[in-house]
């Protein structure tokens, strides 16, 4: 609950930001701690929830993502993805000990060119939406979303909404954040420096140049 | 963290017409009091002739609906027909009891229209409903679930009469529901309506409150 992470989908991609505090109750250990994950080409998650769990399930999600990608050599799309991850969650909060992870699913759909969100919680309830919030920013900042969002936002429009939301997550809430974001559009999985004016503008870089560590399989197509 | 069944919120309600059901869901999926999303349609369609709801904890829903779809799909490869309203209402019941001591958190309605066979040639329109365990209830008027179920109650109970024709019942179960969302926290935000008839279903998006 000490998290706060962002989803918001425009025309052509979806932005993912997420804290970076580590810690547990009221102790700060880090303040730089990348909590997006990407999932593959065009997939990643924001997380966040208990601390290990978090790791351990990315982790999983993650190699499955990859596993399916080499044998299928197709990955998977998002919403398959997303109910896959949604199943994972569901079965895992009736065993011996669930697993306490929330998170954003952002993905672009290459086969149809639509940018997908999903607002996925420990419980595996998931909510397919066009813009989130997960732990301080649904309190803070769902009202934020809710007024300056619309349908068909241009990027630049995208990165100006997470501003003000963060700005509000700054703010009301007692904690300080600081944010590392991600946007996904038909080119990849980019980084977006929020310290920077334009962030929009360093998008033009090859997404293997950016610092998202993308699993992104090179596989020789089938003879 | 509260009960489950109140956790996300959300209704449903199923009425009987003539020759005709009705059966209609609100969109909201909360998170107790924050409202998190706006098109979470909680009635699914079996076939055109039977349509279920499945108030209850979001997650459960998914899983649920999940389960459900395979067990009607290996019914219809087996018996190489379609389910019958009763029997489907059985088949959710079983599942349902088969988690009797750690339950699905979800309260399902079901409605839909018996095709006419050769035994039964004008059977009668179907509805029920069932506790979290699989306890059956077939009522001859209406079904009610969901965090609205008593303010269901109230406007149902008021405003339903016997032997209502699809239009009257689609005016009927859509002002039952929006009234008695509209006095509950925890559903709303627009609703869904579909009124089955032997030859058509009729499928309306309904704009309520969205507050």
């Amino acid at each position: 609950m000490g998290d706060c992470s962002f989803g918001i989908t425009g025309k052509d991609f979806v932005i993912l930001a997420s804290d970076m505090n580590a810690g547990r109750g009221i102790i700060k250990m880090k303040s730089d701690e990348n909590k997006i994950r990407a999932l593959g080409p065009h997939l990643a998650m924001a997380y966040g929830g208990e601390t290990g769990d978090t790791e351990q399930f990315t982790d999983y999600v993650e190699r499955n993502m990859r596993l399916y990608h080499i044998r299928n050599h197709n990955a998977l799309l998002p919403p398959a993805a997303s109910a896959w991850i949604r199943r994972q969650l569901a079965q895992s909060l009736r065993s011996r000990k669930p697993y306490a992870v929330n998170l954003l699913l952002g993905g672009f759909d290459t086969t149809t060119s639509l940018p997908h969100l999903y607002w996925i919680d420990y419980l595996g309830t998931k909510a397919d939406i066009p813009y989130a919030a997960h732990g301080f920013g649904m309190y803070v900042a769902l009202s934020t979303m809710d007024k300056w969002w619309f349908e068909g936002m241009p990027k630049e429009k995208g990165v100006e909404l997470l501003r003000k939301c963060i700005n509000e997550v700054q703010s009301r809430i007692v904690v300080q954040f600081n944010f590392n974001c991600i946007l996904i559009d038909a080119d990849g999985v980019h980084q977006l420096d929020l310290s920077a004016s334009d962030p929009i503008a360093d998008l033009s870089r090859a997404p293997e140049k950016a610092e998202v560590e993308v699993p992104n399989p090179i596989i020789a197509a089938p003879a | 963290m509260g009960s489950p069944m109140e956790y996300n919120g959300g209704s449903v309600v199923a009425m009987v017409g003539k020759d005709c059901v009705a059966i209609a869901t609100d969109l909201r999926l909360g998170q107790q009091s924050i409202g998190v999303a706006y098109n979470f349609d909680k009635v699914v369609a079996v076939n055109d002739k039977l349509y279920y709801g499945l108030p209850g904890l979001a997650t459960d829903v998914y899983s649920l609906r999940e389960h459900l779809r395979f067990r009607v799909n290996m019914y219809r490869m087996k018996e190489e027909r379609e389910i019958t309203p009763k029997t489907f209402t059985h088949l959710v019941s079983s599942s349902l009891y088969e988690k009797r001591f750690g339950p699905w958190f979800i309260e399902p309605v079901v409605a839909g229209l018996p095709q006419p066979t050769e035994l039964d040639p004008h059977p009668k329109p179907f509805i029920s409903t069932m506790d979290t365990i699989g306890c059956i209830t077939t009522p001859k008027d209406f079904a009610v679930a969901g965090t609205a179920a008593d303010k269901l109650y109230g406007a149902a109970e008021g405003l339903w009469e016997p032997d209502l024709e699809p239009d009257d019942l689609f005016e009927t179960i859509s002002q039952t529901l929006l009234n008695a969302v509209d006095r509950d926290c925890l559903s709303g935000w627009g609703a869904i309506v579909h009124v089955i008839t032997q030859d058509k279903v009729v499928t309306r998006r309904l704009r309520s409150r969205m507050d």
